[in-house]
């Protein structure tokens, strides 16, 4: 994984934090979730310099910071692959074969949940539930669901994404 | 247009009557709810804009989910005088053919769930069914008298899937804010608490507490009182809220708003699950719509009461559904409970008074305040009132959200609404209340559903996820499947929460593996009533239900893993192997082709064979034959 190159060469846009910090979310402590979500949704993952300098910005220890990013799981602080799966592994997707197609997108990709491939491609993410249970199981890439699947199906379907 | 009065909400209600029920032409009506979407709506919709959006007489338009998910895509096409038509999988291949052939009167037979015999919603009892001069066009069963919608009351629902959910004007026309203007300008706070106390409404979020009662007590306290939504939905399977949000977002708006007045407060929160980007969408337009009509904001319909609601939105944590960890998540911080020696009503978010209660509870506000108290009451049982949705899933033909009145039984809703189990598989058991529910077995399917019947089996009404299992499902992993999913969302602050669950789950993991000993059944329900003894909040208290349900129903299923290590369901990987049965194969080769593992082969025709060494236990070749020639042994 080559994290700590992408890390370093990242350049952070101070004024497109300020926007989100100051503009969306008022300077609010009280908004730390939402501002974090806005900055995973610009770089893709929570960038430390960014959190260094949303702490000063908002006046909320860089621990506490890091505490929150740590406690919710939609938060991380590696860098992820161009294409986000989210395989759910929800009740309902579950009783219908979810570990399964699980099993199946662990031996093809090669990484366990949170990880990426070594060519950046895809991040391997896991949720309880993405509300679609009737399509079940069912996995999103990226904003794409994909429903009813069968194991022989993943294949064709990560081709898609580059 | 500011709205000041009731009888501007008429005039709103008049002009935009048409729209929904006598259109000028023919009108479409896609469900877009985020699962619709994910089967096919969304590219169902630019087709048939694409196709017919030059033709003055057609319109196309979105609603919600009218919760027959298995029937996804689901389209509506109308057209005055003539028969409101539903169509199931409606795809985009289908649906220029479809409308086509509505407007020739040539209704496509195998694609049609049924006509609607009376669209009102269970509010609109002021006018004729707009559908009633209508002759019916025949050989078409009414959608009311199919054995999905034939038992269902829809009160939360009541506008899922009939509406626009961005178009506040049709929101008023299925009358809408009516309930809160009468609250507004006809009732005190006293008389809005006194009518909801005897509707008897619940909590529908899990806990079951009495709403009025809650409000009530959140309205003695005194400082800045918070209006809190909690659609944090964090029970993997139910997704009713989610359908709500995004097919109805007004009408957990409107009861909001009286919960408001009721208790006095100007500031309200929707806490949402991150999962649900569309539910958010929805909520931020029908939160501009009602500020632009002047029913959310400052001086409401030209009075002095002022209220404004903001959205928060969840990250991933399951533990945010309960109450004192969502006001912390709601503050920014990390989501963990803290003891309620202070109850939230008195001392939650902000150290204010706060009343939360979940998205169907607040939707069932608007019908209770319009029809009184009595109403509501007079449906359900004696400890239950009212409707409740459930999410119908896992193993079940008819996968979908169901609104029932209380105390209809299992059987009704699991085997006359659900249609039963699919590939006539036998129906195992159905898990209601999620991870901190229970597991309800094939025999006790005449329970009448209400808070109290499900808790004396030893389950939760939760809120209102059903997951049916049948008979490849293993109750064993379905245990371990829980306690894994609590392992994870514990919040770790408290001993017996956070390690007793570790020790259940690694004993459950080693009996799925085959490691299971003699006493392991004891030891789990020992460490179980020792976790729901002593743990902090309702996560760990409720945590080892799954597990000591499925021991109190399942026994030989723990038994056979344990003392024969075998999996009779097929799924624990080390305690069971496929074999087929040269009696039943038929030779078709279907399985051989698609073995990942090139296990199966066999000549054309002549019973095939399987090779041990090579089968990864993948399932593909027994979901694939048609023959039930792969068995589990
Ligand atoms: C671990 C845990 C998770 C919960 N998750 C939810 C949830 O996702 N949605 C919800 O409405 N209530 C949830 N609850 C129940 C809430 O704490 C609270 O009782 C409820 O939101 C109150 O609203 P009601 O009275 O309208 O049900 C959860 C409770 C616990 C202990
Ligand atoms: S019971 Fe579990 S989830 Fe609840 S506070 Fe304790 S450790 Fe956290
Ligand atoms: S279970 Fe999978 S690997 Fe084994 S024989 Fe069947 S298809 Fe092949
Ligand atoms: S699919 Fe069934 S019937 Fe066909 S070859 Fe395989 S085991 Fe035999
Ligand atoms: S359980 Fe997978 S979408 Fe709900
Ligand atoms: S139709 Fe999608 S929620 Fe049911």
């Amino acid at each position: 994984m080559n994290s700590s190159v992408s890390e370093a060469s990242l350049e952070l846009d101070y004024r497109e934090l300020d926007r989100i910090i100051e503009e969306d979310y008022q300077n609010d402590k009280e908004n730390l979730i939402m501002i974090l979500q806005a900055i995973q949704k610009t770089y893709n993952y929570l960038p430390k310099p960014a959190l260094s300098y949303l702490a000063v910005k908002i006046g909320v220890p860089v621990s506490q910071i890091y505490g929150v990013a740590t406690f919710y799981s939609t938060f991380s602080l590696e860098p992820r692959g161009r294409n986000i799966i989210s395989i759910c592994l929800g009740t309902a997707c579950h009783v219908r074969g979810g570990d399964r197609i699980h099993e199946t997108l662990v031996d093809q990709l090669q990484v366990h949940d949170g990880q990426t491939t070594s060519d950046n491609r895809f991040t391997l993410e896991s949720v309880r539930c993405i509300g679609c249970c009737s399509l079940g199981p069912v996995i999103k890439v990226n904003e794409d669901m994909h429903g009813r699947l069968k194991q022989d199906e993943i294949q064709s379907i990560l081709s898609r994404y580059e | 247009m500011k709205i000041t009065s009731i009888t501007d909400l008429d005039a709103i209600r008049q002009a935009c009557f048409s729209r929904l029920y006598a259109p000028d032409g023919v009108k479409v009506n896609v469900g877009m709810a985020s699962c619709g979407i994910a089967a096919g709506a969304q590219a169902s919709y630019n087709r048939a804009l694409q196709e017919f959006s030059t033709k003055p007489d057609i319109s196309i338009s979105q609603t919600g989910c009218i919760g027959f998910c298995e029937m996804e895509p689901l389209v509506e096409i109308v057209a005055p005088g003539k028969p409101r038509m539903m169509y199931h999988h409606l795809t985009e291949d289908k649906i220029a053919e479809a409308i086509n052939g509505y407007l020739a009167n040539d209704y496509h037979k195998k694609w049609i769930l049924g006509q609607m015999r009376d669209p009102r919603n269970i509010l609109e009892d002021d006018i004729a069914n707009p559908q009633a001069p209508v002759t019916p066009a025949e050989g078409f069963p009414f959608l009311e008298d199919i054995p999905f919608y034939a038992k269902q009351t829809k009160i939360a629902l009541r506008n899922c899937g009939y509406m626009d959910p961005d178009s506040i004007e049709e929101y008023i026309a299925r009358k809408g804010y009516y309930a809160f203007l009468k609250a507004l300008t006809q009732m005190t706070p006293a008389d809005i608490i006194k009518n909801i106390k005897t509707s008897g409404l619940r909590g529908r979020g899990g806990g079951g507490f009495p709403t009025g009662i809650k409000w009530e007590s959140c309205a003695k306290h005194s400082g800045d009182r918070y209006i809190i939504c909690n659609a944090d939905e964090g029970d993997p399977g139910a997704y009713m809220d989610r359908s709500i949000l995004e097919g109805d977002p007004h009408s957990v708006l409107e009861g909001m708003l009286i919960a408001a007045l009721a208790i006095g407060s100007k500031q309200g929160f929707f806490y949402v699950r991150n999962e649900y980007p569309l539910a958010v969408k929805r909520l931020i337009t029908a939160i501009k719509e009602a500020e632009k009509a002047g029913l959310l904001g400052d001086n409401i319909a030209g009075t002095n009461f002022s209220f404004h609601v903001k959205i928060s939105r969840g990250a991933g944590a399951f533990v945010c559904g309960e109450s004192t960890a969502l006001m912390s998540s709601l503050e920014g911080k990390v989501g963990r409970p803290r003891a309620k020696y202070v109850h939230t009503v008195e001392k939650g978010f902000r150290d204010g008074p706060s009343n939360l209660n979940n998205v169907e509870t607040y939707a069932n506000v608007p019908p209770i305040i319009l029809k009184g108290g009595d109403w509501y009451a007079s449906m359900g049982t004696a400890n239950s009132k009212g409707t409740k949705v459930f999410s119908l899933v896992g193993k079940i033909n008819n996968t979908g959200l169901v609104e029932v009145p209380m105390g209809i039984n299992l059987k009704d809703i699991v085997f006359g609404i659900g249609g039963g189990v699919p590939r006539k598989k036998e129906f195992k058991a159905v898990q209601t209340g999620g991870p901190s529910g229970g597991c309800i077995p094939a025999r006790l399917l005449d329970l009448p559903v209400d808070y109290q019947k499900l808790a004396e089996v030893g389950s939760i009404m939760g809120s209102g996820g059903m997951i049916v299992m049948d008979q490849d499902t293993c109750m064993v992993d379905v245990a371990r499947y829980f306690l894994d999913f609590l392992k994870e969302e514990s919040c770790g602050q408290c001993n017996p929460c956070r390690e007793g669950i570790k020790q259940m789950l690694e004993i459950l993991t080693s009996i799925c593996q085959g490691n299971g000993k003699e006493g392991d059944i004891e030891l789990l329900e020992e460490l179980g009533a020792m976790i729901q003894r002593f743990s902090l909040c309702g996560l760990g208290t409720s945590a080892p239900n799954p597990v000591l349900t499925t021991i109190l129903y399942f026994r030989n299923e723990y038994e056979a893993h344990i003392r024969d290590k075998k999996c009779p369901a097929g799924v624990c990987k080390a305690l069971f192997h496929y074999e087929i049965d040269p009696e039943k194969c038929t030779g078709c080769g279907s399985c051989a082709r698609k073995c990942p593992q090139e296990a199966i082969t066999g000549d054309k025709k002549k019973p095939h064979s399987l090779d041990q060494s090579k089968c990864i236990k993948c399932g593909i070749c027994y979901d694939t034959c048609k023959f039930d020639a792969l068995v589990i042994r």
